[in-house]
């Protein structure tokens, strides 16, 4: 069936999404930021990726490991020099915001300068072949892609909701002052929330450069942009609202390409976001939190 | 008092610069002995590809003709401006090349939509105008004084659904194309009325937006509609992208393009080159060509910059070979006497044979490219019937 398989598309981008959304939510969760570098870390690790299957030309385990420690590496230092002190000295919100986003044109143009503005072509390293599931032919590739995905995001709910780090982590969200005071270092645990961040993405940048093989230094803005609105209609903050968020954009956006029209899927996915927001302010799972005054 | 005095003083002050640069603008024109062609090109930015590659092959047919003599024995004198491929910065370039460098003749620009914006100004000015690339239909309308060395978009559209349907035996066909991009969508449209004259049926025609990346919305639906080929009238690296997602959802039919698709094994990894297996594209040159010229300009271009000369440089080396011919042949620098030259020149160049046509687009032979193994495989050329 058609139907199907445009389903199964919509969940192997939904899943991509779904996993940099991860990122933005856990992030916005513990210091309330909007990260707009993440999508810049998809393209890091992408070229992480590249640099080391193709021009060092290690096997693939080793090319995602060192890509995924650079990723998380890279997170870590973008919040220990951008954000830390800007935290620290009570900056407003805002003044993080524009940071981040100068983070990110500053990512763009330095891999522009290292790698050029034109595309480097990324290698098939997933296995080939197909199964079949009634009419509708799935790939190995998208297979992986959502076992990879589903893997992940267990796991990270797990992280958080079972472990001493995890609790650590939704302190320091609920209440990084009260935290602090309970024993919680929390520089750490920001710390390693965007380490955990960065290295999803990295991963998210594996799968998304063997579904769509062209790294440019501008491939992480459209995909964190869309990321960052599967967040946001999931409810951002929330680990399973990321997840949700992430697959419905993308079986929306693919159900709107294949049977309504390619041109204006955008802006239907958009009107879904904007549809949600009204009847649900915090998103589909976020807690509707009042500010105290 | 005394402030107005100091502001007096100030404003003055202010102007002397001004006054200057124009003073200095009147002084520059009398270098008489050399013939001064103005350039347009991106050289930096999303389409600096194209623009670097034009620009190369340009500079690189000056160096050869001044190295040769010159036009008439004057030395070329190409000043280059980059326009980074915005339609603003390149009229901004084209007012420097007029006003302050005065030009005789302009070989730009690079990208359909600046050269178009550029053309406009042009054809007000009258100065003899040829663009490398630009393959919309429209470049050439503002004026008579508006060349192109490339095929129109029409052209090819035409000849690659005439091609489908007499060569390879396509029955039915599909297209997917870029909705906002002129070329594409020239393509498809042409390649659309081409093939209904014929008896090509499109069976399925889906369209994306220019930037995207999944495509396999489209690529399902038309897999689902079940074509003998399908027409992706895009440039290289969407088409790379478009190749592997179509094997990814399992649309194996062979695929066929236009010149756009010069360079997409380059965007493609060793690993994932069999998504294009069996392909055909249009090109306006082929280093598999036996034509002396076009080896030649092979052999040195590849020794001059280090990389294999790509279709948009062979076009930048005709295009400044047209005009300085065109000037050579005029025997002045007056633009009008160069436009005359220009629409009746008969060239021979690295791209074919080239004469124009009363729209001012070229006359030449469609070489047909296709892709074995990996490689480029020249097919043979092709006349549309």
């Amino acid at each position: 069936m058609n139907v199907l398989s445009q389903i199964i598309n919509g969940l192997h981008i939904g899943s991509i999404y779904a996993l940099v959304a991860l990122g933005y939510s856990m992030v916005y969760g513990i210091i309330k930021l909007i990260n707009f570098a993440h999508g810049e870390i998809i393209m890091v690790g992408a070229y992480a990726v590249y640099v080391m299957l193709v021009l060092v030309g290690t096997p693939l385990w080793i090319a995602v490991l060192v890509s995924l420690l650079f990723c998380a590496c890279m997170g870590m230092l973008i919040e220990r020099v951008a954000y830390r002190r800007l935290r620290n000295k009570n900056a407003p919100r805002i003044s993080l915001l524009i940071t981040a986003i100068g983070v990110s044109i500053f990512l763009q143009n330095l891999a522009q300068t290292i790698f050029s503005s034109s595309g480097k072509s990324f290698p098939n390293v997933m296995p080939q072949g197909s199964i079949r599931l009634g009419d509708a032919e799935i790939s190995a590739l998208t297979l992986i892609t959502l076992a990879t995905a589903a893997v992940l995001m267990i796991g990270l709910q797990l992280l958080v909701s079972k472990t001493k780090m995890g609790k650590a982590m939704r302190a320091v969200s609920e209440d990084a002052g009260a935290a602090k005071l309970m024993g919680i270092n929390t520089n750490v645990t920001i710390t390693w929330t965007f380490a955990i961040g960065s290295a999803l993405a990295s991963i998210a940048a594996l799968l998304y450069s063997s579904a769509y093989p062209l790294v440019t230094p501008y491939m992480g803005s459209t995909l964190g942009l869309k990321a960052f609105i599967a967040a946001v209609l999931g409810g951002i903050g929330s680990v399973p609202g990321a997840m949700l968020g992430g697959f419905l954009l993308g079986i929306a956006e693919t159900l709107a390409k294949g049977y309504i029209s390619s041109v204006v899927a955008d802006a239907i996915v958009f009107g879904i976001l904007i549809l949600v927001l009204l009847i649900r302010p915090a998103g589909l799972l976020g807690r509707n939190v009042k500010e105290k005054v | 008092m005394k402030k107005r005095v100091l502001a007096i003083a100030l404003a003055c002050m202010m102007l002397l610069p001004m006054l200057a640069a124009c003073g200095g603008q009147g002084g520059s024109t009398g270098d008489a002995d050399t013939i001064k062609i103005g350039g347009l090109a991106p050289l930096t930015g999303e389409v600096s590809q194209y623009g670097v590659a034009v620009n190369n092959g340009a500079k690189m047919k000056v160096e050869e003709l001044n190295a040769a003599g010159g036009i008439n024995g004057k030395q070329i004198d190409y000043v280059v401006y980059d326009e980074k491929g915005d339609a603003t910065e390149a009229v901004n370039a084209y007012n420097r090349l007029l006003q302050d460098d005065k030009i005789v003749a302009l070989v730009g620009d690079v990208t359909t939509q600046p050269t178009q914006a550029v053309a406009q100004q042009a054809a007000k000015d009258g100065i003899p105008m040829i663009t490398a690339s630009a393959s919309a239909l429209a470049v050439t309308t503002p004026g008579k004084n508006i060349f192109r060395a490339c095929f129109t978009d029409p052209a090819q559209g035409e000849i690659l659904a005439s091609y489908a349907y007499e060569e390879m035996g396509a029955k039915t066909a599909a297209v997917i194309y870029d909705n906002g991009s002129d070329y594409s969508v020239g393509l498809m449209e042409t390649f659309e009325s081409k093939a209904k004259e014929l008896g090509l049926e499109i069976v399925a025609k889906e369209a994306y937006n220019t930037g995207d990346k999944d495509f396999k919305a489209q690529l399902t639906n038309i897999k689902a509609a079940n074509p003998d080929i399908v027409f992706i009238p895009d440039y290289y690296e969407t088409v790379a992208l478009i190749a592997v997602q179509a094997k990814d959802v399992g649309l194996t039919c062979p695929k066929i393009g236009a010149d756009g698709w010069e360079g997409v094994l380059g965007k493609l990894d060793a690993s994932n080159v069999d998504a294009l297996e069996g392909c055909y594209y249009s090109s306006q040159f082929t280093k598999e060509s036996t034509d002396e010229a076009m080896q030649n300009f092979y052999k040195n271009y590849t020794e001059k910059y280090g990389e294999e000369p790509t279709m948009f440089a062979a076009l930048g080396y005709d295009a400044m070979g047209m005009m300085a011919q065109a000037i050579g042949e005029a025997g002045t620098t007056d633009s009008a006497e160069i436009v005359d030259a220009m629409t009746n020149i008969q060239y021979q160049g690295v791209t074919g044979s080239i004469t124009f046509d009363e729209n001012r687009n070229p006359t030449k032979t469609v070489f047909m490219i296709s892709i074995e193994g990996g490689e480029y495989k020249f097919a043979g050329t092709y006349d549309a019937k």
